[in-house]
């Protein structure tokens, strides 16, 4: 940045929002796919009881993952470490990512924070959110007068 | 490359592009896994990344020196959910390496666990040089 103000810069929110529409907008050659802002890439199902995210995150181990729930956002952090190595290790290819992540999500409901579970099989996380009974639609009877 | 060094973690997953001898029976997209290759003294290790497959999904066949990876990933669908958003897609996996003759075949270990495949290639007892006695006659 040229700037290093730590006022609340207008270019900085500039930057922010050139970035995430190129996200947006970038030519992906699957239809209905979009890219990912960050690791992990996730997917959500949803119904009216709440909500599935799953993300494929191979060779973490699940107590490496940590995830923090609030009424509204959920963050999935860890990390991937590298297979020890000595001196006469030598790495002839290396296209696997390590190291540290963390990524929020924005929740379009409030969830009941106690009901979240999450469960990792073969790599996959999967999470179950429930909707708060709070924040459920209520039906309003109408009476006749 | 002889340094290690770290990537980050976001790297888009690959798609096999078919090539006109081989096409699939299986109507699933098909990801190159990401793979990553290391040799120690006495072993070769092969890291891949196939998320989603247990050991019964995986299919790792030894032909002629060609070393082939397939996975088998069926498709997670939480019943009574309709999926609303997408970054990723699941989907079958298959790479392909070539065997350097260097690596013992016959003592090929394949582990899986959280979906990181290891394959641990020991290598070879290099052929020991025959000494001949010179008997005198």
């Amino acid at each position: 940045m040229y700037r290093t103000t730590r006022r609340p810069s207008i270019w900085r929110e500039m930057d922010q929002v050139q970035r995430e529409m190129n996200r947006l907008f970038a030519a992906t050659d699957r239809p209905g796919i979009l890219n990912s802002p960050g690791f992990p890439a996730i997917n959500i199902w949803a119904n009216e009881e709440g909500q599935f995210i799953s993300a494929e995150m191979p060779g973490f181990n699940a107590e490496d993952i940590n995830i923090d729930a609030t009424a509204d956002t959920l963050t999935i952090s860890g990390s991937r470490k590298m297979d020890e190595s000595g001196d006469e290790t030598r790495y002839h290819r290396n296209e696997r990512g390590y190291g540290e992540f963390k990524r929020t999500i924005q929740l379009p409901f409030m969830i009941d924070i106690n009901s979240v579970k999450a469960s990792f099989k073969n790599g996959v996380l999967a999470i179950h959110l429930q909707r708060a009974e709070a924040d459920k639609p209520k039906k309003i009877a109408v009476k006749s007068a | 490359m002889t340094k290690k060094e770290e990537k980050s973690l976001e790297i888009p997953k690959q798609e096999v592009v078919e090539n006109e001898e081989m096409e699939r029976t299986r109507d699933r997209r098909c990801y190159i896994p990401r793979t990553d290759i290391y040799e120690t003294k006495d072993e070769i290790v092969l890291l891949a990344d196939v998320p989603g497959a247990d050991e019964e999904a995986l299919d790792i066949t030894l032909e002629k020196g060609v070393l082939t990876i397939n996975a088998y990933v069926d498709e997670m669908a939480p019943e009574g959910f309709k999926r609303i958003y997408s970054e990723y897609e699941s989907g079958d996996y298959r790479r392909s390496f070539k065997l350097s003759d260097e690596i013992d075949q016959s003592k090929i270990k394949a582990t899986v666990k959280n979906g990181e495949l290891r394959l641990q290639m020991p290598k070879a007892e290099p052929a020991k040089a025959k000494k001949i006695t010179v008997k005198a006659a």
